[in-house]
């Protein structure tokens, strides 16, 4: 029997078990949304922006480990989506986001709605296709998903002319077997045998564990890694959850605004053990400056992020999870325990890093610092919550104050740094996780730029919780303008901020706000019980800065920190 | 370094634009880039020339081989191989150089493809060194055009990987 192109659609989605789509619809799109509209296996979230989809899409994909699903119309509407799609392409997110188009006999032609929206991803797509003819329908789709979600993931996108959404064929439901698309799984048992024989050598090892970890599901291999082999664990920004952060080996994050102890570590360390991740300028700084002692061992499924930026000595193509597996082995089997000794003076340097500056942060009894937020949250929630994130200050601290102890829990754009992300994000994150306490950390000025997502939380009773961080400036861009252009605040302050309570009780949802130190507490307690979205808006003070930070371009162990003065202050406020 | 970079792809449509924007994006450069079938009309080669340090052309075969539509990338540095390129060159000589013109033509093994009263056409295959040679004799007599097809390069059958 021959079913129409939008009916092929529905169907490939169902056999790729896809049950939430979310998307804005449009003229083009419309043969598609007929079907959903009395669909029971697939839900569409109507987002209020093609922005919020993608991203509520991406959020979901970070939550699960499962494609995103997006669809949008043609034009504008799929231009709406590439910030999106960018955020997720930086990110290795994988997405599958299907975008309307006008006919294909109408295609070229300057036609109403048409964007070569093929042309405009390509680069931060992983792949796209356009679809000209309904026989290559359920074909596009399965090696859609299949390169989205399998090697290095991805976003992908199909271009779906009208027409080709109402002819008819018959279904097919092909094997995949793409010949140009092989990613590498295995690593090279010698390599990973040199790598074993690095460790035991090893005198001060350190692991740098990113977003590689936690994509590949690799967190079991890699503690059983550190802790058999006693390696410290510092995490990329990327890979925050993928190790826990409340683990004694744990250094928290390096780089730009990582842990004081994380980079001296990393700077003195005589070995690197790089898992999935990409050794991004955040995280080395100087690059020449970078690591000077270490030799490097490299995991990633990806080639091309071995030696792009820094020097390798034993490069390993793979998926994190099998290499790691037999890396365990080989320590375990053939090479044995020989550090014993050795770790323990490095350990104990380590812990004299950590014990010198701790992360800490001046308390105030008048004024909310935006680090104890986030640390209440960390300490109500125990830790077992989803957190997404905005981009700047409140991204930072967040990344700093909250322990993440579980993959897939910290959702944040790291590569691309999208403000109003988070959101979004926590929305497709709570539609995938309806019982789970799910929190968007935010700045005043990041909220803005999705905030029509309320909407969307409200109508489909998703009741995240979006703490405002609220210091009435764009406070990362004002950070620097302090520290780098001589207190010149050029159009960072934002002058008038949204009442955010109001804005959440015109959307019916909740708004509370807190703005002394001892009203924190009692208002993320209230939100945590309200099964409703909730805006609480903390007002913060304004000249809080994200310390430790390294200058742009400067070695990862030149950081700055709170001024001497105000840490004396604080020895005498902290009990 | 220069290096002739030999890029087996799927035929599709789209394909030369997802190369051309990689190098582009990147900031890597192209001296030359020419693309054709194969036996296979499924499948195109391209070749490209490029220029950079190892490290750069190590990225720049890992990121062709990353495409999806890429199915085999080859560094022509690490093989064996012949390269040639055509060039056709438009000279308008004064009467004197006329004959020597002709002269040089032949002795490259060019042939004349086309000639008017005040032009000559002359069509030359062979190596960079070989066109180069020739461009640089050509232009005392007043070249006024060229046009150069870019590279095409293939493995010698039967020999060993070099190094
Ligand atoms: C304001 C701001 C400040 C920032 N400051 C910092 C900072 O101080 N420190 C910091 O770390 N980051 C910081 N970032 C984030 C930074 O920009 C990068 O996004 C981040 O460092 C990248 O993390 P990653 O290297 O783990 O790479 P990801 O982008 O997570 O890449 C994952 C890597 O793993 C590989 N991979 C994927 N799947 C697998 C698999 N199955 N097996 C093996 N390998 C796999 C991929 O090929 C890729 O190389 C900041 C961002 C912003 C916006
Ligand atoms: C879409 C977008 N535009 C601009 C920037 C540059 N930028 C980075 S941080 C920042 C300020 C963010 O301000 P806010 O959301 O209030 O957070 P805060 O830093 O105050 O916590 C800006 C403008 C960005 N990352 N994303």
């Amino acid at each position: 029997m021959k079913i129409t192109g939008a009916e092929i659609i529905i169907e490939s989605l169902k056999r790729e078990g896809v049950r939430h789509l979310f998307g804005y619809p449009g003229g083009v799109v419309l043969n598609i949304f007929d079907l959903l509209y009395d669909n029971k296996d697939i839900q569409l979230i109507l987002t209020r922006h093609e922005q919020g989809a993608i991203h509520a899409a991406d959020g979901y994909a970070r939550a699960t480990g499962k494609a995103g699903v997006a669809l949008v119309t043609s034009g504008p509407g799929a231009t709406n989506t590439v910030t999106g799609i960018a955020t997720a392409s930086m990110d290795s997110i994988p997405l599958v986001v299907l975008s309307g188009q006008v006919p294909t006999m109408l295609i070229g032609n300057d036609a109403f709605q048409e964007a070569d929206i093929v042309g405009i991803t390509r680069p931060c797509t992983k792949y796209n296709f356009l679809v000209k003819d309904v026989k290559d329908l359920s074909r596009t789709i399965k090696e859609a998903f299949h390169i989205a979600t399998t090697g290095r993931p991805g976003p992908v996108l199909i271009d779906l002319p009208k027409d080709v959404t109402s002819n008819k064929t018959e279904f097919v439901w092909p094997e995949t077997d793409i010949r140009s698309y092989k990613p590498t799984y295995e690593g090279n048992k010698w390599m990973i045998t040199n790598a074993a024989h690095q460790i035991a050598k090893a005198k001060k090892p350190v692991i740098i564990a990113g977003g590689g970890v936690i994509i590949s599901g690799a967190s079991k291999e890699l503690r059983e890694l550190a802790e058999h082999a006693e390696i410290p664990v510092t995490m990329t920004l990327m890979g925050l959850g993928g190790f826990p952060g409340t683990h004694d080996l744990s250094l928290g994050m390096l780089g730009m605004h990582g842990t004081y102890y994380a980079n001296m570590a990393v700077q003195d360390s005589d070995l690197l053990i790089a898992i999935g991740m990409r050794f991004d300028d955040r995280v080395t700084g100087k690059i020449e400056a970078f690591a000077p002692h270490a030799k490097i061992v490299h995991i990633d499924i990806d080639p091309t992020s071995i030696r792009k930026n820094v020097r390798v000595d034993v490069p390993i193509v793979g998926d994190v999870k099998r290499v790691l597996t037999v890396l365990n082995k080989v320590l375990k089997e053939e090479v044995k325990e020989q550090w014993g000794e050795v770790r323990k003076a490095w350990l104990k340097q380590i812990s004299a890093w950590k014990a010198e500056r701790p992360m800490s942060y001046t308390w105030s009894d008048e004024e909310i610092k935006p680090q104890f937020v986030v640390e209440k949250i960390h300490e109500l929630t125990k830790g077992d919550a989803i957190i997404t994130t905005e981009v700047g200050q409140n991204q930072m601290w967040a990344a700093q104050f909250f322990k993440y102890d579980k993959p897939r829990t910290f959702l944040s754009s790291g590569g691309l740094g999208t403000m109003g992300y988070g959101f979004p994000a926590a929305i497709g994150a709570q539609l995938a996780f309806p019982n789970k306490l799910v929190i968007d950390i935010a700045g005043d000025g990041s909220i803005q730029m999705n905030i029509q997502e309320l909407a969307t939380a409200v109508i489909y009773k998703l009741p995240v919780k979006v703490a405002i961080l609220s210091n009435r400036y764009l406070g990362m861009v004002r950070q620097w303008q302090e520290l780098f252009y001589n207190e010149r605040y050029s159009y960072s302050h934002l002058d008038v901020i949204p009442d955010f309570v109001e804005v959440a009780q015109a959307y019916r949802a909740v708004g509370l706000r807190a703005t002394k130190p001892s009203e924190v507490e009692p208002v993320l307690r209230e939100a945590f019980k309200i099964q409703k979205p909730v805006f609480m808006e903390f007002v913060v003070n304004w000249k809080e800065k994200v310390y430790p930070m390294v200058p742009a371009g400067a070695p990862i162990d030149h950081m700055l920190f709170e001024e001497p003065e105000k840490k004396e202050k604080k020895l005498k406020a902290v009990k | 370094m220069r290096h002739t970079i030999s890029v087996l792809v799927e035929n599709k449509f789209g394909v030369l634009s997802r190369i051309s924007g990689l190098f582009s994006g990147r900031g890597y450069n192209i001296e030359s880039l020419s693309v054709g079938e194969t036996i296979d009309p499924q499948i195109s080669t391209m070749t490209i020339v490029t220029t950079g340090d190892d490290w750069v052309i190590e990225q720049i075969t890992k990121q062709l081989n990353k495409l999806i539509d890429v199915i085999k990338v080859v560094d022509m540095k690490e093989l064996e191989h012949v390269e040639r390129e055509m060039v056709l060159v438009k000279v308008a000589p004064r009467q004197q150089d006329k004959a020597e013109v002709l002269n040089l033509a032949e002795i490259f093994r060019g042939r004349i493809v086309d000639s008017s009263q005040k032009t000559y056409t002359i069509e030359i295959t062979g190596d960079e060194k070989k066109i180069e040679a020739f461009i640089e004799l050509m232009k005392p007599m007043g070249i006024k055009e060229f046009v150069r097809t870019g590279k095409v390069a293939i493995a010698r059958e039967g020999m060993k990987k070099k190094g």
